[in-house]
């Protein structure tokens, strides 16, 4: 498409290469339908290509164009299958575009994650006339989102199974998280839970390895879990990861898993969309809460310039079906920026929102009574950023402390306390209206005088903080870190 | 043992100045207070005995804490609750919840085990009684 002299128009069926634009993936005049998928892509062209053309190049190959005219086009109403790129806009003193391209519903299979990413990001990341490509945000049209199941239960749903409300969930990964042997592995949960958490996890690596097969691991678990909800009067649970190399395997350890009375499995990311939609179907006919870790998004999410950017992958995680799914801490040990991090658990949650570039959103979304997705916060946060996180993350929200609660001097059950104190006294203070936010630090302070697990908690992390610069931020913020 | 349950259990108990602190926060966000007790705390109780109707139509705080001294005058010995209820769209459902009363003594639960084959065991919780 570089090499072609376009001075010298054709006919729009003329055999050989025409410029993309010129064959109608281009244009302005296009106004998207309510139906329409819509799409953001985030382009850099290569010095030689026109950002037009570039666009318009990213519409054809992710819908029906090839790099050469065909008349078999004439068979069929073409225009209608097309996408259309209808806008292109540059990102100021950068050499990127913005480029809005529109995709008609009948291009995509019904309830398909698969179908939509296969059209969407299938072919046009590896474009040889594009220097990098981002796909930056999507706009689903509730007419395809009623296609899809959904999160197989929402955040009401598990709010009321588990008989809790008005605050964060809590929660910690069981560490080290590999080595241990499924007794030990059970002592942590147990104690966690005991001391008042909500909830513990396995990591997204811990499977059915040597020193410790998945059948001896859901078997103390669950003894953990039984026992900390005898000691508290409240409900436990603790994600048993699923995850295998087959779905046979996968649903032979969700089975088990349920016989055992868990409410709640896990997945990683890495068993791939189909997968993620088989297990969030088994979720809701067995009524289990199934939690998703984002295992292998950083590959293609941190990066501005190329990649899915994880605001998609959010609203396609909505769509297959989690009920968790993990979503970024904003003052933790990974990255994610405040703005784009308040998009994410927006885009998770809310029923209807309107684009807001500060957000990174670029498009309005109407998930059509979707459930909402209970986002995770998870890696390098501890009890001393309490009102940060109320702050930032709101209070439907998993907050996991792993280290923050196993690394406690005086024991996991002591860390775990430390935890739940904190929440529970900034929801207080929320609540009675003070400046949680200010008064944080002073209001934990004031807790940590009765609560010495509280106290040791605060003495030993109190100053620990993560500030690097984020690497994803939106356009319209500029440079910011907290 | 102290049953945890419900958003402020790892606190001190709260006063009645901070319980109506709390229904404050309720009424400024327009969901309606309910109050509710029981003598069966099993976490999977979903239905303890509601003390009157939701109030749907109450705007000060210290009705709502009233309401909850009345209730503990009745049942001085059981767990009682306050809820904020959320009935707009898509929430329609509980947004806080916390215990206000508790038996002098609670004795808390048994953890029951049936064993099956292939080391599955089977649990239950059994709730003493309070009364």
């Amino acid at each position: 498409m570089t090499t072609i002299d376009t001075s010298r128009k054709k006919g729009r069926w003329a055999a050989g290469v025409t410029p993309y634009a010129e064959m109608g993936y281009f244009n302005t005049r296009y106004e998207p339908k309510a139906t329409d998928v819509l799409c953001a892509f985030r382009l850099v062209p290569q010095e030689t290509v026109e950002p037009i053309e570039a666009a318009a190049a990213v519409a054809g190959e992710s819908s029906t164009a090839t790099w050469t005219v065909v008349w078999t086009d004439r068979l069929t109403p073409y225009e209608n299958y097309q996408a259309k790129c209808y806008r292109v806009d540059p990102v100021p003193d950068t050499d990127q575009y913005i480029a809005y391209i529109a995709y008609d519903l009948d291009l995509f299979e019904e309830g398909s994650i698969a179908n939509l990413t296969s059209s969407i990001i299938g072919n046009v990341f590896a474009f040889k006339a594009l220097k990098s490509l981002r796909l930056e945000d999507m706009r689903i049209p509730p007419h395809y989102a009623k296609t899809f199941q959904g999160p197989a239960h929402g955040i009401v749903t598990e709010r009321e199974y588990l008989n809790k409300f008005g605050r964060p969930l809590l929660g910690a990964t069981v560490k080290p998280k590999l080595g241990l042997s499924a007794k030990n592995y059970g002592r942590v949960v147990y104690e966690a839970l005991r001391g008042g958490l909500d909830f513990t996890k396995d990591d997204e690596n811990i499977n059915s390895q040597p020193f410790m097969r998945w059948r001896d691991r859901f078997l103390f678990c669950m003894e953990a879990v039984n026992r900390a909800m005898a000691s508290t009067g409240e409900i436990k649970g603790h994600y048993l990861n699923v995850t295998a190399a087959t779905m046979e395997e996968m649903y032979e350890r969700a089975d088990f898993a349920k016989e055992l009375g868990s409410v709640i499995v896990m997945i990683d990311l890495t068993i791939g969309y189909t997968a993620i939609q088989s297990m969030a179907k088994w979720a809701r006919r067995n009524g289990v809460i199934l939690h998703l870790h984002r295992a292998g998004h950083g590959t293609y999410t941190r990066q501005k310039t190329h990649g899915v950017s994880f605001r998609v992958i959010a609203k396609w995680m909505r769509l297959a079906g989690v009920d968790h799914i993990h979503a970024g801490t904003v003052v933790g040990k990974l990255e994610g920026d405040p703005n784009s991090v308040r998009g994410y658990y927006n885009t998770l949650r809310c029923n209807t929102m309107d684009a807001d570039p500060s957000q990174g959103l670029f498009f309005e979304q109407d998930w059509a009574s979707l459930p909402a997705v209970m986002p995770v916060a998870s890696g390098g946060i501890h009890a001393g950023q309490m009102h940060q996180l109320l702050h930032y993350l709101g209070e439907d929200v998993v907050l996991q402390f792993g280290g923050g609660t196993i690394g406690h001097p005086d024991g996991i059950a002591q860390g775990a306390t430390a935890n739940r104190v904190a929440t529970e006294v900034m929801i207080q203070a929320r609540n009675e209206g003070r400046d949680f936010l200010y008064e944080g630090p002073e209001i934990l302070d004031k807790a940590a005088r009765w609560s010495p697990e509280l106290r040791k908690a605060l003495e030993l992390w109190k100053d620990v903080t993560f500030d690097f610069q984020s690497t994803d931020v939106p356009d319209a913020v500029g440079t910011l870190t907290i | 043992m102290r049953i945890t349950q419900g958003t402020f259990s790892y606190l001190p108990d709260l006063s009645d100045e901070q319980i109506a602190a709390q229904v404050k926060y309720c009424v400024e966000n327009r969901w309606a207070v309910s109050i509710e007790y029981t003598d069966d705390p099993h976490p999977r109780n979903s239905y303890w005995e509601m003390w009157s109707l939701p109030m749907f139509d109450v705007t000060d705080p210290l009705v709502g804490v009233a309401a909850v001294n009345e209730c503990r005058k009745a049942f001085p010995n059981h767990y009682i609750k306050v809820n904020g209820f959320d009935s707009s769209k898509g929430r329609q459902t509980t947004m806080l919840s916390f215990i206000v009363n508790r038996p002098e003594d609670e004795p808390g639960f048994s953890l029951e085990r049936t064993e099956g084959q292939d080391r599955r065991v089977h649990y239950a919780l059994r709730p003493k009684r309070t009364m």
